[in-house]
């Protein structure tokens, strides 16, 4: 088995390999330091890691050496001047009856996270960041550009460079965001057989998508569903965690969404919602999908969003072979006394090799699709990031 | 000229700073970190934001005075002063 697994944590980059003696994970890089998400660049070979100082910002940084050296970008990302957001915020309010109001304020963008990183056919990379910006180089970070046709979308309350916009956005704020209130992109899915095909996943707002290039945008959230709003089928208001497309077959697309599972085979033109709570597969952060069968996906289900512990204190991930019609509960090798929760991306699948990390600092992988597991580690800090790369 | 104090954490990212008398011309706080820019290319992102604004976890401190405008850093410098960049604690 030679497959390396890039694992982002709290503390550190990490890769973990397997000579044949059994799986190692060993510190890389930006020890003490976020890690949100660490992947390589398919085109180039380059690693990128998107890391969260405490107290020195959102860096990007990248090793040109597989790993064995790295560097902070000298361009890191920065929100143009003027560029602004609608944000709500919670605040104490003696003169309501309730003690607290919304207050819908426009405020100054600047950079709180880098969270996601995604890679287009053509060369391009992509950067979902907080407070909610699609940043995007094409001369591999030599220079970054904010997408403004999705910065500056009506949902969002319009060009807000401009003047005041229409005062009003569709996007609401995630607690991912470093302490402050604001909208996140999390999930970037570009298409292999067309580099003008973009799509972005936002928390409490759905999933939106391009196919010029990043010209224009409207909502995907056709046949979508939510119990948080009154109007469950709303344009906007969705809580995708994470989504992910199958790259060997890219009309599917998988969604881990905040209230169920769904599943699309027409590149997210509509969705159907496949969770079966009966099978402990409805709540979760993380989905991933096969090479090349669109119907096969993997989740690490949650117990409810009121909870976020294991289903039932036991771990397993299920999978599904048939477009989410069925699910099995894969547990060989997973404790079964375990209150373990999963983010968003560490998750993920290659090659029939599995692997997920844990907030709790676990680390698991199969090379069976899953039909088996072995632990890794039980002491790696809270992971963030699992990719193969 | 002004006397610059950087917290050690810094030194782990930029590590030729490390064990340097560090003095820079600046007649504010916000040229003070122009300079520092200068010196070690990288090191403003570290301190400031694109807006310019001091970090909220970053404190400056002007002899033992905490500097007054974080967000613009116009607090004056005169020469002989010493600038103070550290990290802020929230206890423990």
């Amino acid at each position: 088995m030679s497959k390396r697994i890039l694992v982002g944590t709290r503390k550190g980059t990490f890769a973990v390999t397997n000579d044949g003696s059994g799986w190692q994970a060993k510190l890389i890089g930006h020890a003490g330091v976020g890690v949100n998400f660490v992947a390589k660049d398919p085109n180039t070979g380059r690693l990128w890691a998107l890391l969260g100082h405490g107290h020195w910002g959102a860096k990007l940084s990248v090793s040109d050496d597989d790993g064995a050296s790295w560097a902070d970008l000298p361009t890191q990302i920065s929100y143009p001047e003027g560029a602004k957001f609608i944000a709500q915020d919670m605040f104490e309010d003696p003169d309501s009856d309730y003690g607290v109001g919304w207050k819908v304020s426009t405020k100054p963008a600047t950079l709180l996270k880098n969270w996601i990183i995604g890679f287009g056919p053509d060369g391009a990379v992509y950067v979902g960041t907080i407070p909610g910006g699609l940043f995007v180089s094409r001369d591999n970070g030599g220079s970054w550009a904010l997408n403004l046709p999705l910065w500056n979308h009506e949902s969002r309350g319009g060009d807000l460079f401009a003047g005041e916009g229409n005062g009003e956005t569709k996007w609401f704020g995630t607690p991912a965001s470093e302490g402050v209130f604001a909208p996140g992109i999390h999930s970037i899915v570009t298409d292999p057989r067309d580099a003008n095909s973009v799509m972005v996943a936002v928390s409490s707002a759905g999933v939106v998508a391009s196919f010029d290039g990043g010209e224009s945008w409207a909502s995907r959230n056709k046949g979508m569903s939510m119990d948080h709003q009154p109007d469950a089928e709303a344009e906007w208001g969705h809580d995708p965690h994470y989504i992910e497309r199958c790259p060997g077959d890219p009309d599917h697309i998988w969604q881990q969404n905040h209230v169920g599972v769904f599943y699309s085979s027409d590149n997210a033109a509509t969705w159907t919602k496949v969770s079966a709570p009966d099978d402990g597969v409805h709540f979760g952060f993380p989905c991933a999908t096969d090479d090349s069968d669109g119907r096969t996906a993997w989740l690490v289900p949650g117990k409810s969003d009121m909870q976020r512990v294991t289903v039932d204190g036991a771990l397993f991930v299920a999978r599904t072979e048939d477009g989410g019609q069925s699910w099995a509960q894969l547990r060989n090798g997973l404790p079964q006394d375990a209150w373990d929760v999963v983010y968003r991306h560490a998750l993920a699948q290659r090659g029939g090799a599995v692997a997920f990390g844990s907030t709790t600092g676990n680390l698991y992988v199969s090379t069976d699709r899953g039909d088996s597991w072995v632990t890794v580690s039980n002491n790696l800090p809270p992971v963030y990031s699992v990719r193969f790369g | 000229m002004i006397d610059v104090v950087l917290t050690r954490h810094l030194f782990a990212f930029f590590p030729a700073l490390e064990g340097q008398q560090i003095c820079v011309e600046a007649a504010t706080v916000a040229e003070a970190v122009a300079a520092l820019e200068a010196m070690a290319p990288g090191i403003a992102h570290y301190l400031i934001d694109e807006t310019g604004r001091l970090r909220p976890h970053v404190n400056a401190f002007i002899g033992n005075a905490m500097i007054r405008d974080r967000r613009r850093l116009t607090d004056p410098l005169a020469p002989g002063d010493k600038l103070s960049i550290l990290q802020s604690l929230s206890g423990g």
